[in-house]
């Protein structure tokens, strides 16, 4: 457990590390601020309309292709190490997983829903 | 036994230290402490030396000069550009989303330092040794996503938004086959563990074995830190600087910070998985060898970012996943039956 302890210290003190100048900094800087230097930047122009939109559908077609394989993925890396261990048999598992994914992938594929519009 | 001179430098100090504060374990705590600044201070010294390397070789390759001004050929041009930074007016811009806003540069430095904690910088050398190692660096290295959409979507600015969103589709596409095109190393060094991963390449190193997983990595590994050509976060002549265009002062600095160390990270990770880490010719010690190497793939990827033009946003997504999810899927097959062919004669 060594070593999952450290990260845990490490994790802690990461989120300290970019707090300590965020502290020191403004007793450095200069503050005058204008309202014309608080709108947003775009090109110069006054934003118009609401920028904190609903996320567009492809992106939920898109993710759930991503979450599929990424749970995917978490299954075969327990079998990638036992894998010289287990010899033909896990040749063939490999086999039918990999062969599903690719029917997956073609299926998404063929739906389109892989291009990005 | 281990026999690398920054274990031996460990070891030293250890024993040093153990008679005259008597208990292990508070010595192991301030060994562990002492290891989190150093990897800090390593993030740190990096983005600077980095900032003033990136434009030096991209000023060579474009045939520019150059920062060259300041200190002996602009070698303090990083300095006085890390003061400026630190001098910088703090602008807060109107209807943000406060505490995501602030939070977002902050929490982004958290995965790209807590990943060096699992490289094996040499032959004993490791902050965390755990047996989950690859697979817990792939875990952390994917959470930078989230601090990137947290300041789009908190800035109010439809340039952020647009930049916020960019970056996770392009983790949604590149993510898969980074993850499958490292399985075949698993596969052949039979362990997760990132020590054991660099001890199996002592004879031969992965990238003679998986060459194909090595290219889909590196491109993978470009797109993961926002490098050119796969810049389409923060594309310049597109979205003015994407998540963090509304950043100024000391919180983009952290931005900046955090890119700098993904490109060290993703060197050394490159290193370590296919070039044999700090393993070498005994002519050098191995701490040179792992050094030479993650600097030689840091320049590679530099060459890379500044040779070719920045890819559009749907080309670059559907390379990821109608070319590299296939090739990555395929190079797992050849890796499956070739391990079996290897096992069986």
């Amino acid at each position: 457990m060594d070593g999952y302890a450290g990260l845990g210290i490490m994790f802690v003190l990461a989120f300290a590390f970019p707090v300590f100048p965020l502290i020191v900094a403004p007793l450095l800087q200069p503050r005058q601020p204008t309202r014309e230097k608080r709108i947003p930047y775009e090109c110069g122009v006054d934003t118009i309309g609401k920028t904190q939109v609903r996320f567009h559908i492809g992106y939920f077609m898109y993710a759930l292709v991503f979450l599929l394989f990424d749970v995917e993925t978490v299954f075969l890396y327990p079998w990638a190490v036992k894998y010289s261990q287990l010899g033909l048999f896990a040749l063939c598992e490999m086999l039918v997983f990999v062969g599903i994914l690719a029917i997956g992938l073609w299926y998404a594929w063929k739906k389109g829903a892989l291009t990005w519009k | 036994m281990h026999n690398g001179i920054l274990y031996l430098a460990g070891q030293g100090l250890k024993d040093m230290m153990l008679p005259i504060i008597g208990s292990e374990l508070i010595v192991n705590l301030i060994m562990t402490l002492i290891c989190i600044v150093i990897i800090f201070l390593l993030v740190a010294v990096s983005a600077l030396v980095f900032t003033y390397g990136e434009r030096r070789i991209c000023a060579l390759i474009q045939v520019r000069i150059g920062p060259n001004r300041v200190g002996p050929q602009g070698l303090l041009q990083s300095t006085a550009d890390m003061l400026k930074l630190l001098t910088k007016e703090d602008i807060i811009p109107v209807g943000i989303d406060r505490w995501m806003w602030v939070l977002s540069p902050i929490l982004i430095f958290i995965p790209s330092a807590m990943i060096y904690a699992l490289f094996p910088f040499d032959d004993g050398v490791i902050f965390a040794d755990v047996n989950i190692g690859l697979f817990l660096l792939l875990a952390i290295s994917s959470q930078s996503v989230l601090p990137f959409l947290m300041g789009g979507y908190a800035s109010n600015s439809k340039y952020s938004m647009l930049g916020g969103m960019r970056t996770v589709a392009q983790m949604l596409a590149y993510e898969v086959p980074m993850v499958i095109s490292l399985l075949g190393i698993v596969m052949i060094t039979g362990s997760l563990k990132m020590s054991a991963i660099v001890e199996a390449q002592s004879n031969v190193w992965f990238i003679f074995l998986q060459p194909l997983a090595f290219l889909i990595y590196m491109t993978t590994a470009l797109v993961e830190s926002n490098r050119p050509p796969f810049n389409i976060v923060e594309g310049e002549s597109e979205i003015i600087a994407g998540p963090f265009t509304e950043y100024t002062g000391m919180r983009w600095a952290l931005f900046f910070l955090a890119e700098f160390a993904n490109l060290l990270s993703i060197g050394i990770l490159t290193s370590v998985l296919f070039l044999g880490g700090w393993q070498g010719p005994d002519f050098l010690p191995t701490q040179l060898w792992f050094w030479i190497k993650a600097f030689f793939m840091v320049i590679v990827y530099q060459w890379i970012g500044w040779t070719f033009p920045r890819l559009r946003i749907d080309t670059m997504l559907n390379f990821g996943w109608k070319v590299l999810l296939p090739l990555a899927l395929i190079n797992l097959l050849l890796t499956g039956i070739g391990i079996y062919v290897v096992n069986a004669l």
